[in-house]
């Protein structure tokens, strides 16, 4: 990684720092040492005078500072000393343990590499649809899961309004491994154009017609209506008998799973609004945030997900 | 010096008080003043948008920094989580800054692109609509207002003065940019750029 931590100081702001930090030491030792006796001498009874000051009849003594306080004192600066020589604090001095915040995150980070990278590579081996049935590496894949996916595809992975069901048979991309791979990797661009131009009638047919394809109830003579403009429009992602096309993450319009059917919602209403509006649905790439070897693992656990019941 | 002079002088006692509780402020934060890694922007480092500007406000109006911190500090269980810690050449832009101190929800330095647009649109309008769990307030009336820009080119120019350099074309277009856009749209725009200057940072 590029020097992010910055440059060194320049000589005269590192000189300005330590000569700022020593110099308020040395000030505070002086005046610990220049205070620790009073001129006073008790009297042979051991009292002490005051130091004349008096407020509402309430004197001072003038005694010297108490031993356990001065050392304690002392202490703290030879303390503060030795922390100064060992750790980065006067300008640009490293310290004499070479500790910098950077250097432990890289420590902490180079720790766990070695630790885990071992056992990454070994499910990387294996295929797949064999992860997804080994239950210790599903453990540890649920976990990313959780913590990466389950905020768009919920803690059940059954997705929600506008967010993929991964627990179903319907794949808008494909199930395969190799296609939850890519997903995972690359993510997703899923484009429905808006269709506001073909008019309302047309878009009331077509609606009709979305809904025969997967016996809703419809409209019979609008939906005969519908199948011409389908065949001229919506064909060409969704493919001729509306079955959709994975390569577009065109989604099959004849299976009755709604992507877009917020709750309570009319299945009807809901196509209406696609067509009207468009959707535009982003599964963002994951390969960066948790790498390679991870995107693995999860795509063996999305796979394993059809396994559960 | 007598003690009796300075404890009988009020004056003389604040000076020096402020003479002594300054030199802690001199040795830590004035070299910062002059330092190229607080002072230069990282590469790539470009200014908010209008719109994301707005978004800004916004984000500072209904107070998400008080359960959202935006500063990923450099340990591995956070580097883990949020990508790569945060460094101070990406926030030369930033005033004031909102890096926060308290995280009730998870921190956001780094949360551009982590999500879709559609994803935060249906989490602040209702967050357990994506997230059951979710104990965070929903804001619905984001996306009831609109933006009229009037303030924008204002807010540009005072950060120009503070060292932000937008273009005399950025302000002039500043109030065409968000008008009429819901408030909404402003505040994803602002969360979706979040972090996302520096490379390879995940």
């Amino acid at each position: 990684m590029n020097n992010l931590w910055g440059d060194s100081l320049s000589g005269f702001w590192s000189a300005w720092i330590i000569i700022i930090t020593l110099g308020t030491i040395a000030l505070s030792v002086w005046i610990l040492l220049a205070n620790r006796r009073t001129d006073k001498t008790p009297d042979a009874e051991g009292n002490v005078e005051t130091t004349g000051h008096a407020a509402d009849g309430i004197e001072e003594y003038d005694n010297p500072l108490p031993q356990w306080w001065f050392k304690l004192f002392i202490l703290t600066v030879v303390f503060a000393l030795g922390y100064l020589v060992l750790y980065p604090g006067l300008g640009n001095y490293a310290g004499v343990l070479g500790w910098s915040q950077e250097g432990q995150w890289e420590e902490e980070v180079a720790q766990a590499e070695e630790r885990f990278t071992p056992i990454f590579a070994q499910y990387q081996e294996v295929p797949i649809p064999e992860l997804a049935e080994d239950n210790e590496a599903m453990q540890v894949a649920e976990r990313i899961f959780q913590n990466n996916c389950a905020v768009c595809h919920g803690s059940n992975a059954q997705g929600g309004y506008g967010f993929p069901n991964l627990t179903d048979d319907d794949w808008l991309y494909g199930g395969e491994p190799d296609n939850i791979v890519q997903t995972l990797t690359n993510g997703r661009n899923g484009l429905m154009p808006s269709w506001q131009q073909l008019g309302q009638n047309n878009i009331e047919n077509l609606t009709q017609y979305v809904l025969s394809l997967s016996d809703e109830a419809h409209d019979e003579a609008q939906a005969e209506q519908g199948e011409s403009t389908f065949t001229a429009v919506c064909a060409a992602c969704h493919g001729p008998s509306g079955t959709g096309n994975t390569a577009l993450g065109a989604p099959n319009l004849t299976d009755n799973t709604w992507l877009y059917l917020a709750p309570g919602q009319e299945v009807g209403d809901s196509i209406r609004q696609t067509l009207r509006n468009g959707r535009n649905g982003h599964m963002p790439a994951q390969a960066a945030y948790i790498g390679e070897e991870r995107v693995h693992l999860v795509a063996a656990y999305v796979y394993s997900l059809r396994l559960a019941d | 010096m007598k003690h009796e002079i300075v404890e009988k002088n009020v004056g003389l006692l604040a000076v020096l008080i402020l003479v002594v509780i300054s030199f802690g402020g001199l040795a830590e934060v004035v070299p910062l003043f002059f330092q190229k890694q607080t002072t230069e922007p990282v590469e790539g480092l470009e200014p908010l948008s209008a719109l994301e500007l707005e978004g800004r406000d916004i984000y500072r109006r209904e107070g998400c920094v008080g359960c959202h911190s935006q500063m990923v500090r450099p340990f591995r269980a956070e580097t883990e989580r949020y990508g790569h810690y945060n460094v101070a050449g990406e926030q030369v832009y930033e005033h004031n800054f909102l890096w926060g101190s308290k995280r009730t929800g998870p921190d956001l330095a780094r949360v551009g692109g982590r999500y879709s647009d559609d994803w935060h649109r249906a989490h602040l309008y209702n967050p357990r609509d994506v997230v059951p769990e979710s104990i965070m307030p929903a804001y619905p009336w984001l996306f009831e207002n609109t933006l009229d820009g009037d303030a924008t080119p204002r807010k540009m120019r005072t950060l120009r003065q503070l060292g932000v350099p937008y273009t005399d074309e950025d302000i002039a277009n500043a109030t065409a940019d968000v008008r009429g856009t819901q408030e909404i749209t402003a505040l994803v725009a602002y969360l979706q750029q979040l972090g996302t200057v520096l490379e390879g940072t995940r």
